[in-house]
């Protein structure tokens, strides 16, 4: 799912198309219940269902040969598949009424508003009556793909957060193995640093800098447990002492690294993230967070890079968060205007929980299967590093990003007071947070 | 029977413009996420664009910036173009053709370009600058305060629609006026000044204020912009972080009303935005026309 960031359609859309689309969706909301679920599963499924998802390319062929599987075991079904679909066109098909019977979408933040409106519809009854297991999904993956007690979607496949280190950088160095805490993590940056005659940094150990890659406050939240939300949907970070400790850690390093210009202009000349130039790739960085499919770009585009991975480094107080790591991925559920939500139903149950198709999955994509027997599976073919994700993913410290009724928002709010923090332009990191709980909570108010 | 007419393209405006422009506005007064259905929320959506939204001063100034400043640039940039090119004696035509050639671009693929030819460490451009001895040039797209003038050079780069009609409407002007006025002892700016500029006022008009709603609905170039400096050459992924990279410096008000309404679920407060927009647009295109008839009676009415 490299997917979430380039494999989808870009969506370029002008202020007169949004505010078209604002008026037209006038026909959408409607209280439809969804479609009733028969007593016990038909012993055969039959007819056409709609089947929407975000895949191109490459990634939509492994898609294809999956649901070419499904419609051989049930040949009376033919699936009509729409690839390199966006989410929010999806979104406004399915609430305008639009018969998309399975949809398939990247946003777990969207898993709230499309729960909570019957977007996508409770698959409890179908779940109950066919005796799915729902132990067999791992407990975090389990809780982004509900909402409010209401299962709508199902998990297929997963990304997952990491340390990548190249290892003959840090062989160079002195160093046998990554680092396993923040502080360690900084020196081993600062050691790995190189500068050129006129100051500038040639290569770099850590880029401590949020924005760059994959370099995000969600990445990086469980190296101090730090949270977002409370359980009523408000801001719990001000209140959550691991932002305070992370962002203090970045600042420090960003000093040591020679100041936020310095490495504002070694950002500046970064080279794409999903092409072969990415950073980590060519050498300019040593360590980086990446998602688990930089190993398929990897083999892919500089097969011959030394590299291994590693769990998130952890504060010092935090040491037993230590293996876990952020978790998102994609989700999938019967669109309320289905026609034919049991021939639906079968697909996604074949997608998410038939162990050879997870796996035929995981090893087209390098995502991390989300069907426990799939995880356990011998037929995996996935390089050695990917090991490490299939850890983490197993830890009981992996996390994710709450849903919430304004979607990723509270994400981007921090991210807006982030940017000036790394910048040096606030001083007071306590007040930040305490502004950014107010911003959040009077978006919070305003969606009701 | 004059009704019977006019009722395919009443139809159209009723639908396409009467219903959702009421409907937004209405909206503009509910708390609706694309999914839920709408409920009234009194004036909620208007007091937090008047003084919650901590991103909605930016975006504005931001906005505003591009119409004072990427506006009139454009207009001047291929006026001075069109002029020069009316001079050309040999060659106009592939000149022409080589100045309009960028507009064909799709928005997009120039910003891109754009972007790349711009890149502080590995683009040409500061490349150049280093080796005319600027030791250290600008970092364009990834500076805050050089964001915004590299989108006008991309302005001014695809200049070419408004060139070919600034172009044709200079060749429009009619010579014995010009002769006549430096029969009269007009020098070149004077004849500029009181032959040129008349003639070509009404469609200098036109592109004003086609440029003045461009800008205020300024969305594709920044979006994709920030995103590829970012080196995320693509728009809209996952959380909306991307838009207005770096600092904020390219937020703009449509890009805004987009994260509201798409990220994060507010409808009817983008509704909000929106009317506000359509107002200010309604508002600057009458004082524009209103300004431009006081001016020249006879040309624009």
């Amino acid at each position: 799912m490299t997917t979430r960031t380039i494999r989808r359609r870009a969506v370029v859309v002008t202020a007169v198309a949004a505010v078209a689309a604002l008026g037209l969706t006038a026909c959408s909301g409607g209280g439809s219940t969804g479609p009733s679920v028969a007593a016990s599963a038909p012993p055969t499924v039959s007819g056409t269902i709609q089947f929407w998802h975000f895949f191109t390319d490459r990634e939509a062929t492994v898609i294809q040969g999956v649901v070419d599987d499904f419609m051989a075991a049930n040949p009376g079904v033919k699936v009509d598949v729409q690839s390199g679909q966006d989410d929010e066109k999806m979104r406004q098909a399915i609430s305008a009424g639009q018969p998309v019977d399975v949809g398939l979408s990247y946003s777990t933040d969207q898993v709230g508003p499309l729960c909570s409106s019957g977007d996508f519809v409770d698959l409890t009854t179908y779940i109950q009556r066919d005796g799915v297991d729902l132990n067999q999904i791992p407990d975090t993956v389990r809780g982004y793909t509900e909402f409010g007690g209401k299962r709508c979607t199902m998990p297929a496949l997963a990304d997952v957060y990491g340390l990548y280190f190249n290892k003959k950088m840090l062989a160079d160095a002195g160093y046998a193995n990554p680092p396993k805490t923040l502080d360690e993590l900084a020196d081993m940056a600062v050691k790995l640093t190189s500068y050129n005659a006129d100051g500038s940094i040639k290569t770099l150990g850590l880029m401590p800098l949020l924005g760059y890659y994959e370099n995000s406050e969600a990445h990086w939240a469980p190296s101090t447990g730090a949270e977002w939300l409370n359980a009523d949907g408000t801001s719990a970070i001000s209140s959550s002492p691991g932002w305070a400790e992370f962002l203090t850690w970045q600042k420090g390093l960003i000093e040591r690294l020679g100041g936020f210009d310095k490495l504002s202009a070694f950002q500046a000349a970064l080279g794409q993230e999903f092409s072969e130039q990415n950073d980590f790739q060519t050498g300019r960085v040593a360590m980086n967070i990446d998602g688990e499919y930089r190993t398929a770009f990897i083999a892919d585009q500089t097969p011959n890079l030394d590299y291994g991975t590693a769990p998130l480094p952890v504060g010092k107080a935090h040491t037993d968060l230590y293996g876990g790591g952020y978790v998102t991925g994609n989700i999938i559920g019967i669109g309320k205007g289905s026609k034919n939500p049991e021939a639906a139903w079968a697909l996604i149950k074949y997608l998410t929980t038939n162990t050879d198709a997870q796996v035929k999955l995981t090893n087209g994509l390098k995502n991390v299967p989300t069907w426990k027997p799939a995880i356990d599976s011998p037929n995996l073919q996935l390089p050695a590093q990917f090991t490490t994700f299939l850890d983490i993913f197993d830890n009981k410290n992996l996390v994710t990003t709450p849903p919430s009724t304004i979607g990723a928002d509270y994400q981007t709010i921090l991210g807006t007071h982030t940017q000036d923090w790394q910048a040096g332009k606030v001083d007071d990191v306590n007040a930040m947070l305490k502004q950014v709980d107010d911003e959040i909570n009077a978006a919070v108010k305003l969606a009701g | 029977m004059a009704l019977a007419f006019l009722a395919p393209s009443l139809l159209g405006m009723l639908v396409f413009f009467v219903y959702p422009l009421v409907m937004t506005v209405f909206y503009s007064f509910t708390a609706f996420s694309l999914s839920k259905p709408p409920h009234v929320n009194g004036l909620a959506n208007w007091r937090y664009l008047f003084g919650g939204d901590p991103l909605i001063g930016k975006a504005t100034l931001n906005t505003l910036w591009f119409v004072l400043i990427l506006v009139p640039a454009r207009m001047v940039g291929a006026l001075f173009i069109a002029w020069v090119l009316t001079r050309a004696r040999r060659s106009a035509g592939a000149l022409r053709t080589v100045y309009y050639l960028p507009a064909l671009i799709p928005p997009v693929a120039s910003t891109i370009a754009f972007v790349f030819v711009l890149n502080p460490a590995t683009g040409p451009v500061n490349v150049m600058l280093r080796n005319l001895g600027i030791s250290n040039p600008p970092g364009w797209f990834t500076s805050e305060p050089w964001a915004k003038p590299s989108l006008t050079f991309l302005g001014l780069w695809v200049l070419g629609d408004l060139m070919v009609i600034f172009l044709a409407s200079l060749l429009d002007v009619p010579t014995e006026q010009y002769e006549a006025a430096e029969l009269d002892g007009a020098n070149g700016g004077q004849r500029f000044w009181y032959v040129t500029i008349p003639n070509i006022e009404p469609v200098l008009l036109f592109a004003l204020i086609t440029g003045v709603i461009f800008a205020l609905q300024y969305f594709t170039e920044p979006a994709v912009a920030s995103a590829t400096a970012q080196g995320k050459a693509t728009v809209g992924a996952g959380t909306s972080g991307l838009l207005g990279w770096p600092g904020s410096s390219t937020l703009t008000y449509g890009q805004l009303l987009y994260q509201r309404a798409f990220h994060s679920n507010l409808m009817g407060y983008a509704s909000a935005m929106a009317v506000v927009l359509f107002a200010v647009t309604a508002v600057v295109i009458a004082v524009l026309l209103r300004r431009f008839r006081a001016f020249s009676p006879e040309v624009a009415s």
